[in-house]
């Protein structure tokens, strides 16, 4: 295949019809360094997540009292000890308000993803995650977002008229993902279907229709049919990869469809659905299904609870007393232990498959963060930031930094920067900086 | 004037509601500091034309609002493919939660995008209505045509075919180039395929994942700038009054200029609202309203609630819209007996939570929850009392809240982020049994007090019912108190609050401007401030019937028409 361009594969075995077909952005046209598999000499793809978590920290027993690579594991960090090495744990950086109402749960949230403040879900700015799929989303989806609690929300949005829904369920996550269109990258024979190739070209025929539609709508309109559009060359897109043959991967097993689980925000649940659909996203992350995942471990406003109590985690934030032997709310601290004992699952699926002389955790960088740091003050500064896997060797990990009252633009500016975007400065107001995290970087 | 105005007649109305309402409303002063009373205050300050509004039923000189690109919403997805292929034909997609703006997903859909995930269902959900009327076995029922052969490409029946389902599923003749277009995708599809069939259906594909279809877009009138064009208007009108795609009647009508005069407008409007499909629309606009789209989110302690399930939350959304169309449609009932109604309709598995027996085995009951019930009206209804309360108990600032919003129209402030619950920290060995304890916590703290007093009340009022909806007399054995004050009007009880909603005099209001947002998909501009009253007055005239609401608006001016300065304004909400 490698000797053979893909135009004139296509061109091969489609009877000879001569269409133009988008091909995808190839790996070698990024600026990158990543890493290659030494059996087939191809580049290993870097991949680039988040995960949220909600009601943020007990800051004193989650932030290390030291900074630097010799710092000691606090209490709520424990359930990670394994990844010190892979993680990057990133405390003490700030949301700026600019005066704008904090929302709470809200605010803090977009604050960091958009980086600029906003009283509501009204987002001024894609969220990064959306810029770095732009970037390199060479696949088969642009991105793929999960939520384990049942809430179909994402924090991932092109637009505030568009957010990107989240699976909640993990057969459903299964089946977007394994079912219908997916290829076996390790399948021995490759026919491609006449059919993909037939749409395709019909959905050629309706983006035709773009120029004649923007000059019927107002600049507000534009810019959602201009969405529109880029969902359908994203589909187009989608439709060229089914008539190349996938690449091979190397120790990939196909998953089976996982067993009916009860979806809902109960502990339990949401910890078995979660290590489903994380070991689902990294099956689908390996074989190159997409570059770009949003995992929504719990809403901001945390909905999680215990079977058979009448408070939720976010409704305890609030009407917890404070413990006065341990100086904190007991029962909200044990959610904030179990949301880290989840992020040690979350690693565990994607480190627990080989990939290059590593493990698929070291081509990723996983950004995880909550939506405020203490909870019943809806605190935006100091939000918790933790940087797991190495994106193929461009990021540095197994250090605490203290942001020191930084605006937080500067993880969302370096992680764009360590993905291979050519973005100087990001964020807006205050919060608008040019102030790369260096130690991040390699 | 405009000759249509006659057939509202003129009616003649007295001055005492207009100051009965500001009466009420200078007793609940209190309130208007913090809540943004969006009518009373307007009306206030537009004495002058409130006066000339009440004197007589006529439209104001219209203003409108900017022509709008409209994203379909999943019911109104599938009542257009039910109307155009049949109600039969499958529809297998997830489609993404709808966008609510300004508390409504009608006016998200004028500012809802299509991300790659909602693409990739509409795509999926094309192939598999493809896939069923492109079936050997059902060709025969969609076929507007037949070919010379399968196997070979016949232009004239494939364009025939495109034509037909295309015109019906962009609501408007398609033109020349995009036939051609089509026609030649259906083309090279059957050639590569080798099939006449597949490639057609690959073509009708297409036209259904198109934005032509996906979103309506509204043109403005190429002769009259300040109005619709006679296709948009079709499209607006049945999509406010059916929830669906414009039939072929109406499309008919839109070409012909018919829609463009007076009586064939009423007509049409007649035609519409009398139709089986009327039905849908209220529908939509109270599932709108009453948020049943949270339900998605919802979900219950097992332990706490063993009676509540998946089967209980779609029975409960399901009792309160058959209610509210019986009230009416079929009852043509006063929208204010909404909140003091005790007929409706239960399943057995409703029957469990309500406590109340359900002789019919499988489906549903028409009924009345007993005189001597704690339920009447649809504020007591499960799909409001669930929805709004927490997964392990009842809210009354969260219920308190939605009775403010939902049926007020009062905005309710966030609350602030950085309140400091010493009340909790120190509860001086207080025990807290019931949520009044608990919530009191909160007023004492000033930040928090503003907000609470004013949601909390009418939350108070429905404690009596649990987190799923079950009465009980007490919480943690603390026997609950029910009683409050709505806005200056004391009651003692879930029944006698339920009078209290009735008799607000921002409840009839409140309906009548949503049905208006609902209908042009935006939020009023400053300037239809004044047709707003007119509607109000009409509706109080009309006996606060939600069918002649919703006829008055369609037959109205303003809901045709487009106004270039309201572009500048759009956003400046009330």
């Amino acid at each position: 295949m490698k000797t053979l361009s893909r135009r004139r594969f296509l061109r091969g075995t489609m009877k000879g019809a001569a269409i133009g077909v988008g091909l995808p952005f190839l790996d070698s046209m990024l600026n990158d360094s990543g890493k290659a598999f030494a059996a087939t000499g191809q580049r290993i793809p870097v991949r680039f997540g988040t995960w949220i978590w909600g009601c943020g920290i007990i800051p004193e027993l989650w932030v290390p009292k030291q900074t630097g690579y010799n710092y000691s594991m606090p209490e709520h960090l424990k359930p990670v000890e394994g990844y010190r090495n892979k993680l990057a744990l990133l405390s003490g950086f700030d949301v700026k308000l600019d005066g704008v109402p904090n929302k709470p749960h809200v605010t803090g949230c977009f604050g960091l993803r958009t980086g600029i403040p906003i009283p509501d879900r009204q987002v001024r700015a894609p969220t990064f995650d959306v810029l770095i799929a732009d970037a390199i989303a060479d696949t088969r989806f642009r991105s793929v977002e999960v939520s384990t609690t049942g809430m179909q929300r994402s924090y991932s949005y092109r637009d505030a008229g568009s957010p990107n829904p989240s699976e909640v369920n993990p057969l459903a996550l299964y089946h977007r993902l394994f079912g219908e269109g997916f290829q076996d990258p390790n399948k021995a024979s490759f026919t491609p279907d006449p059919r993909y190739m037939a749409q395709q070209s019909v959905l050629s025929a309706v983006q035709e229709e773009r120029k004649a539609l923007m000059t019927k709508v107002g600049a507000a309109d534009r810019q959602r049919l201009d969405e529109y559009f880029t969902s359908l060359r994203e589909l187009e897109q989608k439709l060229a990869l089914q008539l190349q043959p996938p690449a091979p991967v190397e120790n990939f097993i196909m998953p089976t469809p996982p067993e009916a689980t009860p979806v809902d925000a109960e502990m339990a649940n949401v910890i078995e659905n979660h290590k489903i659909m994380a070991s689902l996203l990294a099956r689908a992350l390996q074989c190159n299904q997409t570059k770009v995942f949003n995992v929504l471990f719990s809403d901001t406003a945390s909905n999680l609870r215990r079977p058979g109590v009448s408070s939720t985690h976010h409704t305890l934030t609030h009407e917890e007393p404070i413990d006065r032997e341990l100086g904190y709310q007991r029962e909200v601290a044990w959610f904030a232990e179990q949301s880290m004992f989840a992020w040690r699952d979350f690693l565990d699926a994607l480190d627990s498959i080989p990939e290059g002389d590593g493990t698929l955790l070291d081509n990723c960088l996983v950004l995880a963060h909550s939506d405020c740091s203490l909870a019943h003050a809806h605190a935006v500064e100091g939000i918790p930031v933790m940087i797991a896997g190495n994106a193929g060797g461009r990021v540095k990990t197994g250090f605490h930094l203290a942001g020191n009252a930084d605006p937080i633009t500067r993880v969302g500016l370096s992680v764009q920067q360590a993905m291979g975007l050519n973005v100087e400065t990001w964020g807006g107001l205050s919060m608008a900086t040019n102030r790369t995290i260096n130690q991040l970087l390699a | 004037m405009d000759p249509r105005k006659s057939r509202f007649g003129r009616l003649n109305f007295g001055r005492q509601d207009a100051q009965s309402t500001v009466g009420y409303l200078t007793r609940a002063g209190a309130i208007a500091v913090i809540v943004i009373l969006n009518l009373a205050a307007c009306s206030a300050e537009f004495g002058t034309s409130y006066k000339a509004g009440v004197s007589a039923l006529d439209e104001p000189p219209p203003v409108g609002g900017p022509p709008l690109v409209r994203r379909l919403t999943e019911s109104q997805y599938r009542a257009t493919i039910a109307d155009i292929f049949g109600a039969d034909v499958p529809i297998v997609a997830r489609f993404g939660r709808e966008l609510r703006a300004d508390n409504m997903i009608a006016i998200g859909t004028s500012k809802a995008g299509i991300s790659p995930f909602s693409l990739e269902q509409y795509d999926n959900a094309a192939a598999g209505i493809v896939d069923f009327i492109f079936a050997p076995e059902n060709r025969a029922r969609f076929m507007v045509c037949e070919p010379v052969a399968d196997s070979a490409f016949d232009a004239q029946c494939a364009r025939t075919t495109i034509e037909h389902y295309g015109s019906k599923l962009f609501r408007r003749p398609l033109r020349e180039e995009q036939i051609a277009r089509y026609l030649e995708q259906a083309r090279r599809s059957a050639e590569l395929v080798a099939d006449y069939y597949a490639g057609l259906g690959l073509a009708l594909r297409g036209l259904l994942s198109a934005p032509e279809f996906l979103f309506r877009i509204e043109e403005v009138d190429k002769q009259n700038p300040d109005s619709l064009s006679a296709l948009s208007k079709a499209e607006r009108l049945s999509f406010f009054l059916t929830n669906s795609t414009p039939d072929d009647a109406l499309l008919a009508a839109a070409e012909s200029g018919a829609l463009n005069t007076d009586e064939g407008l009423e007509q049409q409007v007649e035609r519409l609202m009398s139709s089986s499909k009327f039905e849908q629309a209220l529908r939509a606009f109270f599932a709108d309203m009453l948020e049943f789209d949270l339900f998605e989110d919802l979900t219950k302690d097992a332990q706490l609630y063993p009676a509540f399930s998946p089967v209980v939350a779609l029975d409960a959304q399901e009792q309160t819209l058959k209610t509210i169309v019986h009230h009416l449609v079929d009852q043509q009932g006063d929208y204010r007996d909404l909140f003091t109604l005790r007929e409706t309709f239960l399943t057995r598995a409703l029957g469990i939570v309500y406590q109340l027996p359900v002789p019919t085995r499988n489906g549903w009951e028409k009924t009345a929850f007993p005189e001597d019930s704690a339920y009447a009206g649809i504020q007591s209804h499960l799909s409001f009392l669930a929805l709004h309360s927490h997964p392990g108990r009842s809210s009354p600032s969260l219920r308190g809240k939605a009775i403010r919003e939902v049926f007020l129209c009062q905005e309710v402030p966030d609350p602030p982020a950085n309140v400091v619950f010493n009340a909790l920290v120190d509860t001086g060995g207080n025990t807290m049994p019931t949520a009044r304890d608990r919530l009191h916590a909160h007023n004492s703290e000033p930040a928090c007090a503003g907000c609470h007093k004013i949601m909390d009340p009418p939350g108070y009022a429905l404690e009596n019912y649990d987190g799923v909806g079950t009465w009980r007399d007490t919480e943690n054995g603390a026997v609950i108190d029910a009683s409050g004050n709505l806005d200056g009007r004391p009651f003692s009880s879930p029944i006698e609050f339920g009078d209290a909603l009735r008799d607000h005099p921002e409840t009839g209001k409140c309906v009548a401007e949503r049905m208006y947002r609902f209908a042009v998909g935006r939020d009023i501009v400053w300037y239809e401030r004044e047709y707003m009253d007119y509607l109000i007055e009409a509706f109080k005239a009309r006996e606060y019937k939600v069918p002649s609401l919703m006829r008055d608006i369609a037959m109205s001016e303003n809901f045709f028409t487009i106004d270039s300065d309201a572009v500048r304004f759009e956003g400046a909400s009330l």
